[in-house]
C-alpha cells in the first residue's frame, strides 16, 4: 500500500522535476542562442520569410503569373523607364518581378521543409535500424549509403531528376535521397555510442521492445546533432533545388521558383540586370539566414563549443 | 570495403542509365526522324536489344578491360573523352583549393586569435555568406562586373586563342609556361581567375570556419597554455604549437571538399564554358548519351573514393593520436 | 616514339605559324558547340558540318555561296542519261589533298576517292562501313540513298558514273549536301594499314579550303589555309573555332574583340550588338517555320472552325516581341517567304479573341481543356518553346480554353508527338534541306506523313493531290501554281497555327570582309578576308 503511494508521489515529483529540467534546458538554450547576434538576425529574417510566404497572395502587388503585354522587361522603379507599378521591374513576358519573388519564397521554404522532412525521417529510420541491429543489416545499409555518397551530390541529383523527369516534386525527391545518408550516418553513430549506456541497458532489462528502445529511449538522446544537420540540410536543399532549376531540371517555368527564374533570365544577363540579380539575392539572403540560425543552434546545442 | 562499393557504383550507374527516359537514337535524329527498320538496326548496333543482365555483364567485363563504352554522340571511347577533359577540371579544382587554403587558413587563424574582434566578425560574416552562395549566380555576377563592366578578365575559355602550343600535361598553366611564349602564362592565369574564385568560394568559407574553430579548440588546451606560461612569444605559440595540431582536422576538411568541388565544377564549368568533365556530364545527360553518362558516373565515383581513401591514409600518417593507437 | 615525333612535327609547324604570326591573318569564329567528329558522313548536326564539311572538304558539286544553286565542285561537269538513271561526273584534275603533320599525300584527288567516300556508306561489307563501333550513316540513309543508288562505277581515273534505280530530279543537288563530302582514300588506306582507322574521324584530311591543325575537345579547333587549294589560297591564314556554348558569353566575346564572328545571338542581345560601332549585324530570313500542330483526328480539333478560332486567339505579335525579341516575322503560310511559290495573297487570321470566343461557342465548344506541348530544346525556328507555350496559354485563357503545358525529353518528345491519339497541340518546326517547297508541304502535311512527320495527323485529299501532282511535273511555273493552291487549302483547313519564321542574325566584327550568309544555315569561311 504505502509502497504504491510513495511510488505515486515519486512519480509526480519526478514529472515536475523533469518539467523543470526541460524548462531550464530551454532557458539555457535560449540564453546561448540569443547571445549569438547573428543567429537572432537570422531568425528574424527567417521569420520574415515565413510571413512573406504565408501571406504571399496578399502581399504581392500583382498576380505572379499575369503577363502584362505592354511591359516586357521593364526596369525597376529607380531606373529610367521604371514605374511604381512594377517596383522591381518585369521579366521577359511582362510578369512583375516583386510578385514572383514573393511567391518564390513559398517554393523555397516548401522545398526546404519537404526535403528535410523526407531525408530526416528516412535517415533516422535507416540509421536507427543500422546502428541498433548492427551485423549484416548494418553492413548492407551503410554500404548503400557509401555508394550514394561516392557520387557528388549535385551530379547524383541531376541524374535522378533526369530519370524521374524534370519538375519541382522530382527535384525534391532527388535532393532528399542525396541528403538522406548524412542523417543515416549521424543517427547510426549516435545510436552506437548511446546503445551501451546504462539507461539503455536498464530499459532493456525492464523489457522494452525494439521499437520502444529505438524510438523512445535512444532517439531523443541523439537529437541535438540531427537538429543541427537538419538546418544545414535545409539550406543545402534550397541551394541544390535552385541549382537544378538553373540547369533546367528543377521546377519548370512558369513556376516562380528562384533558380528557375535565374535560368530563364540568363539570356538577359547583359540587357536586363534586374531579372538576374534579384532572384539570386533572394536565394542568398534566405540561405544565409537559415545558416545563421543553424550556427546559433549548433553553438547552443553543442556542449563542446559552449564554454570555449 | 572498396570492392563491394565499386560493384555497387557500377550497378547504380548501369541501373540509372537503363531507367533514364528518352531515346538517344531519336534525340540524335531530330525532326527528320528515323525509319523503323533503321531504328531496329541501330538498337542492335548499340546492344540495347539484349536482356538487361547480359548488357550489365558485358559492360562489367568491358570495364575491367578499360573499355567504358563508346559515346553515342561522338563515337569516341568514353574513357578517351573523359581523359582529354579531366585535366581541365583538375587544374580548376586545384586552383580553387589552393585559393581557398591560401586565404582560408590565415583568415581562420587570425579570426581565432583575435576572437570577437571586428576582423573576426567580418571574416566569419563573409565566410557564412560564401557558404550560402548560389555559385551559379555568383559566377554570372562576376562575369557581368569584371568581364563586362570593367573588362579586366576574359569571359570564358582557358587561354587566349592567340597562343597555340601542343598539350603536354593538359594543365594549361604548366603547358603555357613550357611553351615559352611570352604572355601565354599570363593569359592562362587570367582565364583561371574568375572560375577559381567561383569554384573556390564554398571551400574557402568552409576552410576558414573550420580553421577558426580548430584553432579555438587548440588554443584552449593545456599544452598551449603551458607554452604561453613558459613565456614563449605569440608567434611561436600559434605558429608552432597550436597550428600544427589545429591543421589536422582542417586537412580532413580539405579532402572532403573534393566531392563538393566536383559538384561545383558542374555549375562553374557550365557558366564559364570550361571544357571539363562537369560540363561534359551535364551535356551528356541532356543528350541522353547513355555510355558517357554511365562511364562518367563510374569514373567520377571512383575518383571520389580514391581521394577519400588517400585522405584517410594521410590523416593517419600526420595525426599522432591515431598513430599511437 | 611516334607520339614524340608527332609532337616535334606539331611544334615545328607551330613555330612556323608563330614566326609568321606578325603578318598572319587569323579569323576567330566563336562556334556554338563542339563537333561530334570530323568525318562528316556519320553525323547530321549543323554544328558538326560547320566544323568539318565546310572548311575541310569539297563535294562533287557545291551550292553557290549564298544560294541553293548547284555549281561544279570536284566534278567539273556532268551528264545525265536520257532515262535519268545514269549520272556521269567528269572530275577536276590536279586537286591536292591537305598535307598535314599526320599525312602527306602522294597523289592527286581521283575517282578512287569518290568511290571510297560513297561505298563505305553504301556497302555493309565495306571495311569502313563500321570503322568505329556504333558509327552509322544517318544522312545517307535518311535521304534514301541506299535504295536510290544501284551502283557507282569508276569509268577511268577522272570519270565516275552513278547508276540509279529510279529517276530523281534533285539527285545532283543531293550530292552537294554535307554527307557527300569526299575524303581521301589514300589516307584511309594508310590508317587501315596502321590499324588506326578511328583517326579518320579525329585527324581529318580533305581537299577543302582549310586544313586541320588541331582540336582541343570542347575548347578550340584550329585550321590553316590550304596552300594548294584548287580554288586558290584563302585570304586569311588561320581559322580558329572557339567553342562557346553560351550565347551571352559569345556576345561578350564579340564585344571584347575575342572573336570576329559568332552565330546564334540571343534575341535579347541583338539590339546592343547591332549598336556596337565595332560590329556589324548581318541578317537573313531563315528557311524555316515554327508552328503549333493540332491533332486533327481528335475532337474537337477535327473541326476546322475550332482550329481556326484558336488560331485567331493567338497574339503573334506578343510572341514575336517576347520569344523572338523581334528576330522573326509572323508566319501565315507553312513555307517561308523566301521560298519560291510562297503565296503572298493569303490573308492571315486576324488576332481577335472576342470573335474567336464567339466562334468557339457557336461550335458548341466551352470549358475546353487542352495540352500544349513545348519542346525542351532551343531550335532555329523557335528560340524558346517554353515561353511561347506560356504566352499561348495566356492567350487561350482569354477565350475560355484551359491549357496545360507539357514537355518531354527531346527524343521522347519527337516520338510521342507522332502518336495518332496524341492529346493536344504540339509546338514544332522545320528547317529546309534543299530549298524545295516539296520538302515542307509534302513532308510535313502530306497523307504519307500521318503518324510520322505530319504532326497534325492531317490528311486532306485536295491538298495531297495538289502536292503529289506538283512533284511529278517539272515546269516550275506550273509547280508554283499548284503549291500556291495548296497553301490556300492549308489556310482554309488550318491544321496548324503557323507562328513565325525566325530571322537568322550574324553579328561580326567590322574587320570581316566578304562573309556571305548561307540560306541553308551553314557557316562558310572560304573567301572571307580580315582587315588588319
Amino acid at each position: 500500500m504505502t509502497d504504491t503511494q510513495t511510488k505515486n508521489i515519486d512519480q509526480t515529483v519526478v514529472k515536475a522535476e523533469v518539467r523543470n529540467a526541460q524548462l531550464q534546458m530551454l532557458n539555457e538554450f535560449w540564453h546561448y542562442f540569443s547571445a549569438n547576434k547573428g543567429a537572432v538576425i537570422g531568425l528574424v529574417i527567417v521569420g520574415f520569410m515565413v510571413f512573406v510566404a504565408a501571406f504571399a497572395p496578399w502581399l504581392a502587388p500583382h498576380d505572379a503569373g499575369h503577363q502584362y503585354r505592354d511591359a516586357f522587361l521593364m526596369p525597376p522603379v529607380w531606373e529610367t523607364g521604371g514605374s511604381w507599378k512594377f517596383i522591381l521591374g518585369t521579366d521577359a513576358v511582362g510578369r512583375d518581378m516583386l510578385s514572383r519573388l514573393i511567391h518564390g519564397s513559398r517554393f523555397s521554404l516548401f522545398i526546404g521543409v519537404i526535403v528535410v522532412s523526407i531525408s530526416l525521417t528516412g535517415g533516422i529510420i535507416i540509421g536507427l535500424v543500422a546502428g541498433y541491429f548492427r551485423g549484416w543489416v548494418d553492413t548492407i545499409i551503410m554500404r548503400i549509403m557509401d555508394i550514394i555518397l561516392a557520387f557528388p551530390s549535385l551530379l547524383m541529383a541531376l541524374v535522378l531528376v533526369a530519370i524521374l523527369g524534370p519538375g519541382l516534386v522530382n527535384a525534391m525527391i532527388a535532393i532528399a535521397i542525396v541528403l538522406q545518408p548524412h542523417f543515416a550516418r549521424l543517427t547510426r553513430a549516435a545510436v552506437m555510442s548511446e546503445a551501451n549506456r546504462e539507461y539503455v541497458t536498464s530499459a532493456k532489462v525492464a523489457g522494452a521492445g525494439h521499437m520502444r528502445l529505438m524510438f523512445k529511449t535512444i532517439l531523443p538522446n541523439c537529437l541535438a546533432p540531427l537538429i543541427v544537420q537538419a538546418t544545414l540540410s535545409f539550406s543545402t536543399a534550397i541551394l541544390d533545388a535552385a541549382a537544378l532549376g538553373f540547369l533546367g531540371m528543377g521546377a519548370q517555368p512558369p513556376t516562380p521558383e528562384w533558380g528557375t527564374m535565374l535560368a530563364e533570365a540568363r539570356e538577359f544577363v547583359l540587357r536586363a540586370w534586374w531579372v538576374v540579380t534579384f532572384p539570386g539575392i533572394a536565394i542568398l539572403v534566405t540561405v544565409l539566414a537559415i545558416n545563421l540560425v543553424g550556427d546559433g543552434l549548433r553553438d547552443a546545442l553543442d556542449p563542446k563549443l559552449k564554454r570555449s | 570495403m572498396i570492392v563491394p562499393t565499386f560493384f555497387g557504383i557500377t550497378i547504380v550507374a548501369f541501373g540509372f542509365v537503363r531507367v533514364l527516359p528518352g531515346d538517344p537514337i531519336l534525340a540524335l535524329a531530330g525532326e527528320r526522324g528515323v525509319k523503323p527498320e533503321r531504328y531496329q538496326e541501330l538498337l542492335v548496333q548499340f546492344g540495347f536489344d539484349k536482356p538487361i543482365w547480359e548488357q550489365y555483364f558485358t559492360y562489367l567485363v568491358n570495364l575491367f578491360q578499360g573499355d567504358f563504352g563508346t559515346s553515342i554522340a561522338t563515337k569516341r571511347p568514353v574513357l578517351d573523352e573523359f581523359l582529354t577533359l579531366f585535366p581541365a577540371t583538375v587544374e580548376l579544382a586545384l586552383c580553387a583549393i589552393v585559393f581557398a587554403v591560401l586565404l582560408g587558413i590565415p583568415a581562420g587563424i587570425i579570426s581565432a586569435v583575435k576572437r570577437g574582434s571586428w576582423f573576426d566578425q567580418t571574416t566569419m560574416g563573409i565566410a557564412l555568406a560564401g557558404y550560402s552562395m548560389p555559385i551559379f549566380w555568383w559566377g554570372l555576377l562576376l562575369i557581368i562586373f569584371f568581364s563586362g563592366t570593367l573588362g579586366w578578365t576574359p569571359v570564358s575559355g582557358r587561354i587566349s586563342l592567340l597562343y597555340y602550343f601542343p598539350q603536354v600535361t593538359g594543365f594549361m598553366l604548366i603547358d603555357s609556361f613550357l611553351s615559352g611564349q611570352s604572355g601565354a602564362f599570363k593569359s592562362a592565369f587570367m582565364h583561371l581567375i574568375l572560375p577559381t574564385i567561383v569554384l573556390g568560394t564554398i571551400p574557402l568559407a568552409v576552410i576558414a570556419r573550420q580553421t577558426r574553430s580548430a584553432m579555438l579548440e587548440v588554443l584552449g588546451e593545456d599544452y598551449v597554455r603551458t607554452a604561453r606560461a613558459k613565456g614563449l612569444g605569440q608567434v611561436q605559440v600559434i605558429g608552432v604549437h597550436a597550428l600544427r595540431n589545429a591543421l589536422i582536422p582542417v586537412i580532413t576538411t580539405i579532402g572532403l571538399q573534393v566531392g563538393v568541388l566536383l559538384a561545383g565544377a558542374i555549375l562553374t564549368e557550365t557558366i564559364f564554358s570550361w571544357p571539363g568533365i562537369g560540363k561534359w556530364m551535364v551535356d551528356s545527360i541532356f543528350r541522353r548519351d547513355y555510355p558517357s553518362v554511365q562511364g562518367g558516373l563510374v569514373l567520377i565515383a571512383l575518383i571520389v573514393m580514391v581521394v577519400n581513401l588517400t585522405v584517410d591514409v594521410l590523416y593517419g600518417l600526420i595525426n599522432p593520436r591515431i598513430r599511437h593507437q | 616514339m611516334r607520339k614524340f615525333g608527332k609532337l616535334l612535327a606539331a611544334t615545328a609547324l607551330m613555330s612556323a605559324a608563330i614566326a609568321g604570326s606578325a603578318y598572319a591573318k587569323t579569323l576567330v569564329y566563336c562556334s556554338e558547340g563542339s563537333p561530334e567528329g570530323f568525318d562528316v558522313a556519320p553525323y547530321t548536326a549543323g554544328t558538326t558540318f560547320d566544323a568539318s564539311s565546310k572548311p575541310l572538304y569539297n563535294r562533287l558539286v557545291e551550292f553557290k555561296r549564298g544560294t541553293s544553286q548547284v555549281i561544279p565542285g570536284l566534278a567539273e561537269s556532268w551528264e545525265v542519261s536520257e532515262d535519268g538513271l545514269e549520272y556521269t561526273f567528269n572530275l577536276r584534275k590536279g586537286v591536292k589533298f591537305h598535307t598535314t603533320s599526320f599525312f602527306t599525300p602522294t597523289r592527286d584527288f581521283n575517282a578512287d576517292d569518290v568511290l571510297f567516300s560513297f561505298d563505305r556508306q553504301r556497302n555493309a561489307d565495306h571495311p569502313w562501313y563500321e570503322y568505329v563501333p556504333g558509327i552509322s550513316w544517318e544522312y545517307f540513309n535518311g535521304m534514301s540513298m541506299p535504295d536510290l543508288i544501284a551502283d557507282i562505277e569508276k569509268v577511268d581515273d577522272y570519270t565516275v558514273k552513278f547508276k540509279l534505280t529510279r529517276p530523281e530530279a534533285p539527285m545532283v543537288a543531293n550530292l552537294a549536301m554535307d554527307f557527300a563530302s569526299i575524303v581521301s582514300a589514300e589516307y584511309a588506306a594508310q590508317l587501315e594499314a596502321d590499324g588506326r582507322q578511328e583517326m579518320l574521324n579525329q585527324e581529318p584530311v580533305g581537299t577543302g579550303p582549310f586544313s586541320f591543325v588541331a582540336y582541343q575537345k570542347d575548347a578550340v579547333i584550329r585550321y590553316a589555309a590550304h596552300g594548294d587549294y584548287w580554288g586558290g589560297k584563302q585570304p586569311i591564314d588561320d581559322l580558329v573555332f572557339a567553342i562557346t556554348t553560351d550565347a551571352a558569353v559569345r556576345a561578350q566575346k564579340l564585344k571584347a574583340g575575342e572573336c570576329h564572328v559568332a552565330p546564334y545571338p540571343n534575341p535579347a542581345d541583338i539590339e546592343s550588338l547591332a549598336a556596337d560601332p565595332n560590329l556589324v549585324m548581318m541578317e537573313q530570313q531563315g528557311l524555316n517555320v515554327g508552328y503549333l500542330a493540332y491533332n486533327t483526328q481528335v475532337a474537337p480539333f477535327d473541326n476546322a472552325k475550332v482550329r481556326k478560332a484558336l488560331n485567331m486567339a493567338i497574339n503573334k505579335q506578343a510572341i514575336l516581341d517576347s520569344v523572338f525579341q523581334g528576330a522573326g516575322s509572323a508566319a501565315k503560310n507553312p513555307i517561308p517567304p523566301t521560298m519560291w511559290s510562297y503565296n503572298d495573297a493569303i490573308q492571315d487570321d486576324p488576332y481577335d479573341p472576342a470573335a474567336a470566343k464567339a466562334m468557339l461557342e457557336a461550335e458548341g465548344v466551352s470549358g475546353l481543356e487542352m495540352e500544349v506541348w513545348a519542346m525542351p530544346v532551343q531550335r532555329p525556328y523557335n528560340p524558346n518553346a517554353r515561353r511561347m507555350a506560356e504566352l499561348i496559354q495566356a492567350d487561350f485563357a482569354q477565350v475560355g480554353v484551359d491549357v496545360k503545358i507539357v514537355s518531354y525529353e527531346w527524343g521522347e518528345y519527337l516520338a510521342r508527338s507522332k502518336e495518332l491519339d496524341r492529346k493536344g497541340a504540339v509546338l514544332l518546326g522545320w528547317t529546309g534541306d534543299n530549298g524545295d517547297p516539296d520538302n515542307f508541304l509534302a513532308v510535313l502535311l502530306g497523307c504519307d506523313g500521318v503518324g510520322g512527320s505530319n504532326r497534325a495527323q492531317w490528311c486532306n485529299e485536295e491538298f495531297d493531290a495538289l502536292t503529289i501532282k506538283a512533284k511529278q511535273v517539272s515546269d516550275i511555273a506550273e509547280r508554283t501554281k499548284l503549291y500556291e493552291e495548296a497553301q490556300v487549302v492549308f489556310k482554309r483547313e488550318a491544321p496548324w497555327a503557323t507562328i513565325a519564321h525566325s530571322t537568322v542574325f550574324m553579328p561580326m566584327s567590322t574587320k570581316v570582309k566578304g562573309y556571305v550568309m548561307d540560306p541553308l544555315g551553314g557557316h562558310w569561311f572560304d573567301g572571307v578576308d580580315l582587315d588588319q
